[in-house]
């Protein structure tokens, strides 16, 4: 190799290491303080410090989630707020029948996905349960918009919280599974999710500045779609990306892999509804 | 109507070997993983070839490289190393054999391969069976990176 060769190549690495718009950035949203680093779980192997998606956004981004007035996922909170309080299906319940206090919810995105009678379940199931076992109505859609702004005015209860995802015991043949498929290349451009997401974030990749993929600040309000995006609607989209048949909205494959990088995610502070390019 | 013809040819291209082009499992890689020998017998056309490296549904090879030849495009990635004087550090076949597929040269690379057609998992539909440039395509991008020298 030539010391020019040499050269270009140490001018490579070093534009890899991990480059943010300002890294001592603080995410405080109506004065509350919210970790966007933090030691990474002793799991993750090639990984030091796990970084809330916020940190890898522009300055203008980023300011959209300092106040809830100015979050436009708001507007669907406010909207899951009103189906929250009114009765649906046969039963002619709504959620607040049996869950009068909506805060009462603090804590429940922060353990989800976990297992419960040898299934794997997210919060959309849980929804989904209340409704056809206890109410009498119908499943919502998977990543539908009612579904999307209910689990996002849920998830928003835990917001500050760290995320605390349970790997080992029941949940443990779930989790190796969801990491099976994290490092599992696929599409015609045959990448996996480790490819972009622990072996380049921080890097540009084209317009986009690779995140690690962290899960905590789902739902999401996307400024591309103008809507608020669930974790599986977000895996769907990557998948598509690589040109990858994707797996669906709700199967066992996304639910796994939902466990394991909800598992990546590990410490870093619930956000949702974050903001996200 | 003559564009038109030309735009129908292009759009199948990918997914049609043509007479005299090497098929996508016939490729010779030496044991560094270099191509020498022409993918089509039919000399690269570098001013194409330099479309195919910015077209995001083709090459898109600015996803992840940087290349100030096309200092008019903006956005250029940074995944991959810059591409500028790449020629004057790489031979044709070398360049050939990376853009055909890299992970001959580069076992583990992120980098996808532009001309392999099988072996993937769970490609699009509309993907399967198919190679993401053809191999013109490839002859076109070679040509145009063996101009990029220092």
């Amino acid at each position: 190799m030539t010391l020019k060769a040499l050269m270009l190549g140490c001018a490579a690495a070093a534009m890899a290491t991990v480059a943010f718009a300002d890294e001592d950035a603080v995410l405080s949203i109506e004065g509350e303080t919210m970790v966007t680093q933090a030691a990474a779980p002793a799991h993750m192997e090639n990984v030091d410090t796990v970084y809330s998606g916020w940190t890898f956004r522009t300055p203008e981004t980023q300011a959209l989630q300092l106040d809830d007035f100015d979050n436009p996922a708001f507007v669907f909170v406010d909207q899951a707020l009103e189906l929250y309080e009114t009765a649906d299906g046969t039963a002619g319940k709504s959620c607040m029948d049996c869950h009068a206090n909506v805060a009462d919810f603090a804590g429940l995105k922060t353990s989800l996905p976990r297992v419960e009678d040898g299934e794997l379940v997210t919060m959309t199931n849980l929804v989904n349960e209340c409704r056809t076992e206890r109410m009498g109505a119908e499943p919502w859609k998977y990543s539908g918009g009612q579904m999307s702004a209910m689990t996002a005015l849920l998830a928003h209860q835990s917001r500050g919280m760290p995320m605390d995802v349970t790997i080992d015991g029941d949940a443990a043949p779930f989790w190796e599974k969801g990491k099976e498929l994290y490092y599992t290349r696929v599409g015609q451009l045959d990448m996996s999710c480790s490819n972009c997401h622990e072996d380049n974030y921080g890097v540009m990749i084209r317009a986009d500045h690779l995140s690690q993929g962290q899960i905590n600040g789902f739902p999401t309000y996307r400024l591309k779609n103008a809507k608020i995006n669930t974790t599986h609607g977000r895996f769907k989209g990557c998948m598509k990306n690589i040109r990858a048949t994707p797996f669906k909205e709700g199967s066992p494959e996304f639910k796994a892999l939902e466990l394991y990088v909800a598992s990546r995610s590990t410490g870093l502070s619930v956000e949702s509804p974050s903001v996200r390019n | 109507m003559k564009s038109y013809v030309y735009g129908i040819a292009f759009a199948c291209a990918a997914s049609v070997v043509h007479a005299g082009e090497t098929a996508p499992t016939a490729v010779q890689f030496d044991e560094y993983g270099a191509v020498p020998v022409s993918l089509t017998g039919v000399a690269g056309d570098p001013a194409n070839g330099r479309k195919v490296f910015a077209n995001r549904k083709q090459g898109n090879c600015l996803a992840c490289h940087q290349n100030a030849e096309l200092a008019e495009q903006s956005f250029h990635g940074q995944v991959g190393p810059a591409l500028d004087g790449v020629a004057s550090r790489w031979e044709e076949g070398d360049l050939r054999g990376i853009v055909a597929n890299s992970k001959m040269m580069f076992e583990g690379t992120i980098m996808p391969a532009f001309y392999v057609d099988a072996g993937y998992t769970r490609p699009l539909e509309k993907f399967d069976g198919k190679t993401i440039l053809s191999a013109q395509q490839v002859e076109d991008l070679v040509a145009y990176l063996l101009t990029l020298t220092d």
